[in-house]
């Protein structure tokens, strides 16, 4: 029983983690249109950046500066913040792909960086004795993975408040309005670039937070953690949840990290061991195919406001599309 | 610096070329950027082992045509997985793309390649594993050519095939009835279908010629290096990059960008060494964004 609960709150850390990168992306997608694939990138930034600060000093590699913990949390969104202003500044001017693009690169170097800048990150072996919040609990299990379950908790509930605020907010009103009608915005007097960067560096700033929040609790960080399949994940919980809406993202987050967890155990169960690796893959499959299937069939998922209205621009085009795929 | 570079540079910017051949139509003409096309890549060139073993399989032991490491099946297969690969990308474009494209919003159609291309790179993973395999474990003598360049005779057979592939796509995009349609949808779409252009054969014949290209591509990094699930995902950024280098919608954009980023990628092997390779790509990717974002051969979009 206590076994249970004390799962039950490793579990719920670790989904409302993922819950964070969510919200994070929800302010990026689901308020402002803005497109990320890289979003592991973030998060790995994140997580070296605090984890850095705060180990203690290390003479394999650059620091271990010892700092507080609060510090290396304040310094990852600081540095996540300003990778993705940058980002955002080089490529919201052009079209939504080029954005996409250019995430997916920012993921695949910092994935590099990570692998061979050993100097700064610890290669492939990454870095250890990372602090953790309450880690003189950590002979009593149950004691340490609740008490780190109230920290994140914590954490979760202060961003979602604030995204929640964000939106209704003057700011938060602009950003809707240039993603549901740009022109109209635009000539209303609001540079949608400028909005727009700051949208992407908050969500920037949410997910490394999220990755120094991972980091601090498992202890321990190594480039594996930040393979596209992370970048994967986070998109499918976010589109169960319906992007647009904050509640979806945390829902979808634990309700996306249950499937996959129970999945998970269920092919440990079922396979053989030299066959694990085979259905871990299979269980990937079925989520890709998941996402596709909502985005088809459901494309605002559990609790999604994102109207189905063209943009204005599109109007006439979609006609013409429906014309010419009825004749 | 040895020139060596030169021909490793060219090797990889014809695989990264013929590829981006495909992102840049599926871009210019369906309006998004794919990224299952890496997959597509990984798909063919495991059709195409399929194939060989197969044949190897029915008629035993095949002695490979004399300086080559390979003989007429893995010809053979190549054209049969260049099909299954064309076939591939317009299964995948009715079951999914074409449905989204007709809701109106690309960015979701992107969303969905990306989540597609989790999905058939995972399924040959549980397929074929992912242990690397090879067309052959033979190894050629490479010949040395002067200027202290080596070049082993499958690398010649493979520049020469690139050179014929890209001849033949510039000229089906310039002579032929069906490449004037395609450019005249990629420039102006309404336009296109005021004048009574075949939307669906248009679209039909971009899948076509991506999928085919993207298989030869696969099996010439198969030939020279290794066959791994994550083969043609690894290329997918070098691919992007060279498809906005050479400027969206143009072939010999595409081409010219992926023999620069080959070279460039060869160079920084040299100088910098193997393990900052695919960082190169995203540099140029970002220097183009910066500098000249429509890209070498690219026109401002209206």
């Amino acid at each position: 029983m206590i076994d249970l609960v004390g799962y039950g709150a490793f579990f719920l850390t670790t989904a409302l983690i993922f819950s964070l990168v969510t919200l994070g992306l929800n302010l990026q997608w689901g308020l402002t249109g803005l497109f990320n694939v890289g979003l592991a990138g973030f998060v790995a930034i994140g997580a070296y950046t605090s984890a850095l600060l705060t180990t203690p000093d290390d003479a394999a590699r650059l620091g271990g500066f010892g700092l507080p913990l609060l510090v290396g949390w304040l310094g990852a969104m600081i540095v996540g913040g300003l990778a993705a202003a940058l980002t955002g500044m080089a490529t919201l001017r052009l079209r939504s792909d080029y954005l996409a693009i250019t995430t997916f690169g920012v993921a695949v170097v910092v994935q590099l960086v990570a692998l061979n800048a050993q100097k700064l990150t610890g290669g492939p072996f990454g870095i250890g004795f990372i602090p953790r919040p309450f880690g003189s609990l950590a002979e009593t299990p149950l004691l340490f993975n609740l008490s780190n379950l109230a920290v994140v908790s914590a954490v979760t509930l202060i961003a979602y408040l604030a995204l929640e605020h964000l939106s209704r907010s003057p700011w938060g009103r602009v950003l809707k309005a240039l993603r549901e009608d740009e022109r109209a915005a635009i000539s209303l007097g609001k540079s949608a670039r400028f909005y727009r960067v700051q949208a992407f560096a908050v969500g920037g700033a949410i997910m490394a937070l999220a990755g120094a929040l991972q980091a601090h609790f498992t202890g321990f960080i190594a480039p594996d953690n930040y393979l596209p399949i992370l970048t994967f994940q986070v998109w499918v919980m976010l589109i169960v949840g319906g992007s647009g809406s904050n509640l979806g993202a945390v829902i979808g987050s634990i309700l996306v990290w249950a499937i996959w967890a129970g999945s998970g155990t269920l092919t440990s169960v079922l396979f053989p061991p030299e066959q694990q690796a085979r259905a871990a893959s299979l269980q990937i499959v079925a989520i890709g195919v998941m996402l596709c299937v909502i985005l088809l069939i459901r494309p605002n998922g559990l609790f999604g406001d994102r109207p189905r209205r063209p943009r204005f621009g599109k109007r006439p085009k979609l006609a013409a599309a429906k014309s010419s795929s009825s004749s | 610096m040895s020139l060596q570079f030169i021909v490793d540079g060219l090797l990889t910017g014809s695989m990264i070329g013929l590829g981006a051949i495909g992102v840049t139509l599926t871009y210019s003409i369906l309006r998004f950027s794919n990224f299952a096309h890496g997959d597509f890549m990984a798909w063919g060139t495991y059709a195409t082992l399929a194939v060989v073993s197969a044949i190897g399989a029915t008629f035993g032991k095949v002695a490979p045509i004399a300086p080559l490491s390979f003989g007429w099946p893995l010809i053979v297969a190549l054209v049969i997985g260049m099909a299954f690969t064309a076939l591939l990308a317009l299964l995948l474009d009715k079951v999914l793309f074409s449905r989204l494209r007709s809701q109106g919003q690309a960015i979701i159609v992107v969303m969905a390649s990306f989540g597609a291309s989790m999905a058939l790179r995972s399924l040959l993973e549980f397929i074929f594993t992912s242990r690397p395999t090879y067309f052959s474990r033979a190894i050629q003598i490479a010949m040395p050519v002067g200027f202290g360049i080596r070049i082993t005779p499958d690398q010649i057979a493979l520049l020469l095939l690139t050179a014929i592939l890209v001849l033949g796509v510039h000229l089906l995009m310039t002579r032929t009835q069906t490449g004037r349609s395609m450019q005249a949808l990629s420039q102006n779409a309404a336009l296109a279908r005021v004048v009574g252009i075949d939307v669906a054969k248009v679209v039909r014949v971009t899948w076509i010629v991506g999928g085919a290209l993207a298989c030869v591509a696969g099996v010439m990094i198969g030939i020279l290096v290794q066959i791994r699930p994550f083969m043609g995902f690894d290329m997918l950024l070098p691919m992007f990059a060279a498809a906005i280098l050479g400027g969206i919608g143009s072939i010999p954009g595409a081409v010219l960008g992926g023999l620069i980023i080959g070279l460039a990628e060869a160079g920084a092997v040299q100088l910098i060494g193997a393990e900052w390779r695919a960082a190169v790509s995203f540099i140029i990717l970002m220097a183009v964004l910066f500098v000249r974002p429509i890209g070498l051969f690219g026109v401002r979009e209206r």
